[in-house]
């Protein structure tokens, strides 16, 4: 098992490499940072020592990948691939163009983001396998027909409809939440109640449905005719069976997203205002502030690389013939 | 009145796509295997009324990418001047909508502003009252004659659109039963469609039907032109994603050894970095690139739709992972297969093999992932819009409407039309398309064993 993970996570090393040199293309050698530099102050009246400034406060005054003056390891690590990509690695993210370290913005900002999407998460998992689970027990009926099209009825509203008529609806008609804000401990239950109930709704249709798919899939196995031969109800067999068998392909679409919950939601927070790392991206995406998007598209793909290992190892746990070697 | 027709980027594709779509109807009609899906496709009620109304939304799609500039009357010297604005064929059939903008917000079917306004009577007083439109029930001598006003024009809309629709009916109705079509349910939403149509042509001729937007837009016009960046952006991504993921993931799958390594490698970094982020960071650079370079275009609206190419061309290059795997899986199961091991030992090229062989046999698939992917990019369109990586904000969108409607809410008395216009129009489009691809998904699917009935 461990020297399992050893290998994963030596595997995972050339995928983050390239994720971290496409980074670097993308953000350095299709727009000089010349270009960046134009476009953030402006493009009519720039000088060149503006652009210099400008360059040299966010220490991208360097060669790109080699620095041909300097000599020894030098040569190397006094470049802007060095400096700005390759310290990512050792999570080292620099710091945005408001001179505050990126490193420390994303640890405090984990919490809210966390706060939101991880009960976002959880109530949605049993909502969405519960109400599948229902469908497969109505199947074939009116009851699940009915389901299925709310499922495409839900699946085709778009995202932002939810979170703008949820905030009209509960908070501006009702008055039962504040429309956005945040605070830490208890007291902030009543910012993060409306965003989870949003997060939960919104997901609704395409996941119920493909648990849905999961379900029949499964029933029309064989154990499941066994089971139902030695006389057992319906709903034990769904619930104690089917669920059981149904969990590896749950768990493959489930667990990988588990790391990625630290980053929070773009839409929700960015609506709720709160200050997670999902509104830090948004802002930094209005601002322009290369550096922050760098560090989240590294930070996420981290996650998400987390995420596959994660799941590799939770088959095991609920499949024993799973074995990690 | 001369004109220039213009073909922007986008239109290029979009015919080129139009070219492709027709090449392969041609092409599917002469084989009876290959007619066979779509004819299950035909016999399903929701197919084909949701085709009925995504071919609607089509139709406008199409004649607003017709593309042409006016001639100005003063001449420069004897050499024609055009006129810099870029306008379609649509928008020269919705020409009262577009040129006849109010001031500011008015509701729906209103005949005044939306707010209060301080004017000047004859006498010299200051009188605070709504303000009659420039042009929304302009007709009326006075406000009180609104209500019979609206209802007239809505009722003998409605009836004229439900005599073009019986005349409609009763000349398709033997034509779509020889073919074995769903009579009914088609005929029924023809019938309701003309009705709708009737309605809002005969509103619209003095109202603004939907409202206006804070410049005193028309809200019915914004909507409709809407529908062409969301078509685009969900059918000119295919032409990036399905070269991309069709040739890789066959020749991964196909030819394995250090191509399926390096092609897995690519996929996987690609599709290890949250599309958001991938696509947000992408549309930056873009937006650095052609800020950077003024010189390439000649005009606001070609800036905006080479932003509208790229924004495909980014939403393809970051989704064709997902296809490319499936793609992969298929190909390694098909090539165990006997009939690809005799072609083997006849010593067929592996690229026959490829083009012969396995593509005809993983086309369903790919139909099958294109149709389900149309909907995800329009509702995709509308968020990247507001996260602030999506079109222009100059070219007219569900997102770029939803956005400058979005702080709306917030006022009193609110302004919703917009909004809901957005999203009501999105909601038509989006669950239209669910409903076809799911129609085309169990048409195609294999799995789904079911005992063929010959038509």
């Amino acid at each position: 098992m461990i020297s399992y993970l050893i290998r994963r996570i030596l595997y995972a090393l050339p995928i983050l490499v390239g994720v971290n040199l496409l980074t670097f293309a993308l953000f350095f050698v299709v727009n000089t940072p010349d270009d960046m530099a134009r476009m953030q102050l402006g493009i009519k009246r720039v000088t060149p020592d503006a652009i210099e400034k400008w360059k040299q406060q966010r220490g991208y005054d360097k060669p790109l990948l080699l620095d041909s003056a300097a000599s020894g390891t030098a040569r190397v690590t006094g470049t802007i691939f060095w400096q700005k990509s390759a310290s990512m690695f050792a999570l080292d993210f620099g710091y945005s163009d408001d001179g505050r370290s990126i490193s420390r913005e994303i640890a405090t900002r984990m919490g809210p983001s966390l706060a939101i999407a991880l009960p976002t998460f959880l109530v949605g998992l049993v909502v969405y396998v519960s109400f599948a689970l229902l469908m497969t027990l109505f199947r074939a009926t009116t009851l699940d027909l009915a389901g299925v099209a709310l499922c495409v009825l839900l699946m085709s509203v778009s995202g932002l409809f939810y979170i703008i008529g949820g905030q009209f609806l509960v908070s501006k008609l009702w008055h039962l939440v504040p429309i956005s804000g945040y605070d830490g401990g208890m007291g902030g239950f009543k910012f993060v109640a409306l965003p989870i109930l949003i997060g939960v709704i919104g997901g609704v249709g395409s996941s119920s449905r493909w648990y849905r798919t999961i379900f029949l899939e499964e029933i029309g196995k064989d154990y499941v005719r066994t089971a139902r031969a030695k006389g057992l109800s319906e709903l034990r067999v769904l619930f104690m069976h089917v669920l059981k068998n149904a969990m590896i392909p749950i768990l493959t679409g489930v667990v990988v997203v588990i790391p990625l919950l630290f980053m929070g939601s773009l839409l929700t927070e960015s609506f709720f205002g709160i200050p997670g790392l999902g509104s830090y991206t948004i802002d930094a995406i209005n601002a322009q502030d290369f550096s922050v998007v760098r560090a989240m598209v590294f930070l996420g793909s981290l996650l998400y690389i987390a995420g596959l290992i994660l799941t590799d190892i939770s088959y095991t746990m609920v499949d024993p013939r799973v074995r990690l070697q | 009145m001369s004109f220039l027709p213009v073909i922007l980027w986008s239109d290029a594709l979009v015919f080129l796509l139009l070219a492709a779509g027709i090449a392969c109807v041609w092409y599917v009609r002469q084989r009876e295997h290959l007619l066979l899906p779509w004819r299950r496709v035909a016999q399903s009620a929701t197919a084909m009324v949701s085709l009925l109304v995504l071919s609607l939304f089509l139709v406008i799609g199409l004649l607003d990418t017709l593309h042409y500039r006016v001639a100005l009357p003063e001449r420069n010297g004897g050499e024609t001047v055009y006129s810099p604005e870029v306008l379609s064929v649509f928008d020269k059939l919705l020409t009262p909508l577009r040129v006849q903008t109010e001031k500011t917000y008015s509701a729906p079917l209103a005949v005044t502003l939306y707010a209060k306004e301080s004017t000047g009577d004859s006498s010299g007083n200051v009188v605070r009252d709504y303000p009659r439109l420039r042009y929304g029930g302009a007709n009326l001598a006075n406000v009180q004659q609104r209500d019979g006003d609206v209802l007239r024009r809505g009722l003998s809309g409605a009836l004229a659109g439900l005599l073009a629709g019986l005349v409609f009916v009763f000349g398709g109705k033997r034509w779509l039963a020889q073919r074995g079509w769903p009579v009914r349910a088609l005929l029924v939403t023809a019938l309701i469609i003309s009705v709708l149509a009737g309605m809002t042509v005969d509103l619209a001729a003095a109202y603004h039907v939907l409202g206006t937007d804070k410049v005193g837009q028309d809200v019915l016009y914004l909507s409709l032109k809407s529908i062409r960046t969301g078509l685009i952006i969900g059918t000119v991504t295919t032409l990036v994603t399905l070269p991309l993921a069709l040739l890789l993931g066959i020749a991964a799958g196909y030819l394995r050894g250090w191509v399926d390594d390096v092609i897995q490698y690519i996929y996987t970094v690609l599709s290890s970095i949250p599309s958001v982020l991938l696509i947000a960071a992408a549309v930056l650079m873009m937006q650095v690139t052609i800020d950077t370079h003024p010189q390439w275009f000649d005009n606001s609206a070609s800036r905006a739709d080479l932003r509208l190419v790229f924004l495909c061309l980014i939403l393809g290059v970051t989704s064709w992972t997902g296809l490319c795997r499936l793609l992969r899986g298929e190909t390694l199961k098909l090539r165990e297969m006997e009939y690809i091991q005799a072609a083997q030992a006849f010593g067929v090229s592996s690229f026959r093999i490829l083009a012969r062989h396995i593509m005809p046999n993983v086309m369903h698939i790919v139909l099958i992932s294109l149709v389900m992917d149309f909907s995800a990019l329009v509702l995709a369109e509308a968020v990247l819009s507001y996260v602030g990586v999506g079109v222009d904000p100059s070219m007219i969108s569900f997102g770029t409407m939803i956005n400058a409607a979005r702080l709306e809410m917030g006022r009193e008395p609110m302004v919703w039309w917009a909004l809901t216009s957005a999203f009501g129009f999105m909601l038509v489009l989006v669950l239209a398309a669910n409903l076809f691809a799911d129609a085309v998904r169990d048409a195609f699917d294999p799995r789904l064993n079911r005992t063929e009935v010959a038509a």
